[in-house]
């Protein structure tokens, strides 16, 4: 089999692309292979999907302030980010919030963290994220209409919150 | 270990057991993990990202599991061994393109592979084989909490774990199963099945991850979203996907066997012909009739060869465990003949 491209090479690397619900092949050479994944990259870079998702709404004059902003910890300013689509550093969460809530909103569909946390994080921080996480587990449960069980979340929720006001009572005590 | 002694070791994910095996080759679960107020690898100068892999080097040495790791700095490998590494699914491809400060660290079971500074500082990731993404969790969550004892991790309480790229924000973490899907694609419902899957904000990919072709009916299909959802409810949300698929790959079968059976063997048997005889097979030609050969064994229309054997030769086919095999550079050419060869011997011992 000969190169879809150039015809003239034998065709040693077979690309099967699935774009929505479509598969297509295509069969290259190894050069041919070689610019054409440069070519893929260059025009579909997930940093261009992401730059574009966060442009999604027309900028305002808050946001283009924002894309000279710069991170202090490591320099990456919001342009960059666009740019390159990944984040500098952990403190880039912080300096780019206003713009980045939103955006993890559109990707994710979610703004709040439900999952895990690392040992040796606090205890305040813990029961923060708790909450949290019970809480998304009561947004789903009424969204699936399962009421009962959203009852018992609710109660978890009245209870931890509770305890976490008697806790904070103490401590001004 | 050295590299050279993985070529006799079969794969965790390999091994043809665990549930479902007939239809899910593997199950596995990545956390990205990066070390706070450190720059992210694309972002982080020499000596960061030098600072970076010695720090994770050095608490990944104290772990109690997976105890003396083996660990290869990409430095240190030429390309051949990366495409190697690549192909036993213990690195991505895009952790080979630059070598600078980088290096994967793999346990003697291959289960375990945790890649520094790929696009996260850590990538820890567990490979099961079958139909197994809970144990795979079971396994990453230890080595993540004992991590987390000595190094600090990026995270914060309202957005979780702090990543380079913001789709894997949250729980950072990454579920994929790899399926075996002849009988849908045959029966040309899979592009439904696509469809249905990417509606339902799971991506599908080839055999070897990000941007790889979908050859040989095999396919892996993961959870986009990564925050919002506990690690818990992500896992169930894919195992419901993936136990509604094989119920469809399972009826395919079943409707192939029962009303297209002379067919059915006639193919299957075709493909093992080829390979049997064949003296020049590309490695696309191989994986289109493993897979047939595979789907044959899985319906017991093939005896004489079991699934480990055939899942076996899926890797030991690909360019770089061929020239590994061979301890020399071979051109394309040079390696449809080995490839040949080596399937001729495998199935037919001469």
């Amino acid at each position: 089999m000969l190169c879809d491209v150039c015809n003239k090479n034998p065709a040693t690397v077979h690309l099967t692309e699935i774009v929505d619900d479509q598969m297509t092949e295509l069969h290259l050479c190894e050069d041919c292979a070689r610019k054409k994944s440069a070519q893929m990259e260059q025009q579909f870079g997930l940093s261009d999907l992401l730059a574009g998702l966060a442009d999604f709404e027309k900028p305002s004059s808050e946001e283009k302030e924002g894309t000279s902003l710069k991170c202090p910890n490591c320099g990456l300013t919001y342009r960059d980010f666009k740019k390159i689509g990944r984040l500098g550093c952990s403190e880039c969460y912080v300096t780019f919030k206003k713009f980045l809530g939103p955006l993890l909103k559109r990707i994710h569909g979610s703004g709040l963290h439900c999952g895990k946390c690392p040992v040796k994080v606090g205890k305040t921080v813990r029961k923060k994220t708790d909450l949290q996480e019970l809480r998304c587990r009561l947004q789903k449960a009424i969204e699936t209409e399962a009421y009962e069980e959203a009852a018992k979340i609710r109660d978890q929720i009245r209870e931890l919150q509770e305890k976490q006001s008697q806790s904070q009572n103490q401590k001004k005590d | 270990m050295i590299l050279n002694d993985l070529l006799n070791h079969t794969s965790e994910w390999l091994k043809g057991t665990g549930p479902n095996s007939d239809i899910v080759i593997s199950s596995r679960i990545r956390f990205a993990r990066n070390l706070e107020n450190v720059p992210f690898p694309q972002w982080a100068n020499k000596k960061q990202s030098k600072n970076v892999l010695d720090a994770i080097e050095q608490a990944v040495s104290g772990l109690e599991s997976p105890k003396d790791p083996a660990i290869f700095k990409l430095v240190d490998l030429d390309s051949i061994d990366k495409q190697f590494l690549i192909e036993r699914h213990l690195m991505s491809y895009e952790h080979a393109q630059k070598s600078d400060s980088k290096a994967v660290i793999i346990d003697n079971e291959e289960i375990i592979a945790i890649m520094v500074n790929e696009e996260d500082h850590l990538r820890i990731q567990v490979m099961q084989s079958g139909f197994n993404l809970h144990e795979a969790y079971n396994i990453v969550n230890k080595i993540d909490d004992a991590l987390a004892k000595g190094l600090s991790f990026a995270f914060s309480s309202e957005w979780g774990y702090l990543t380079a790229c913001p789709t894997n924000t949250g729980t950072g973490m990454r579920g994929s199963v790899m399926l075996h899907l002849p009988a849908l694609v045959m029966t040309r419902q899979i592009n439904q099945v696509l469809a249905a899957i990417a509606k339902l904000s799971f991506t599908t990919r080839g055999l070897y991850g990000e941007g790889t072709q979908a050859t040989g009916n095999f396919f892996q299909i993961s959870n986009q979203l990564s925050l919002g959802s506990s690690e818990q409810e992500i896992i169930e949300n894919i195992n419901g996907l993936i136990r509604q698929i094989i119920e469809q790959e399972k009826q395919s079968r079943e409707v192939l066997f029962t009303q297209n059976r002379e067919m059915l063997e006639d193919k299957i048997n075709r493909s093992f012909g080829i390979l049997k005889n064949a003296h020049i097979i590309t490695s696309q030609e191989t994986t289109e009739l493993l897979s047939l050969l595979r789907l044959g064994c899985d319906l017991g229309i093939v005896r004489d060869i079991d699934r480990r054997s055939i899942n076996e030769l899926f890797i030991i086919t690909q360019p770089a465990h061929l020239q590994k095999l061979e301890n020399k550079k071979l051109t394309s050419q040079e390696r449809d003949l080995k490839r040949a060869e080596l399937i001729r011997s495998k199935l037919t011992g001469k």
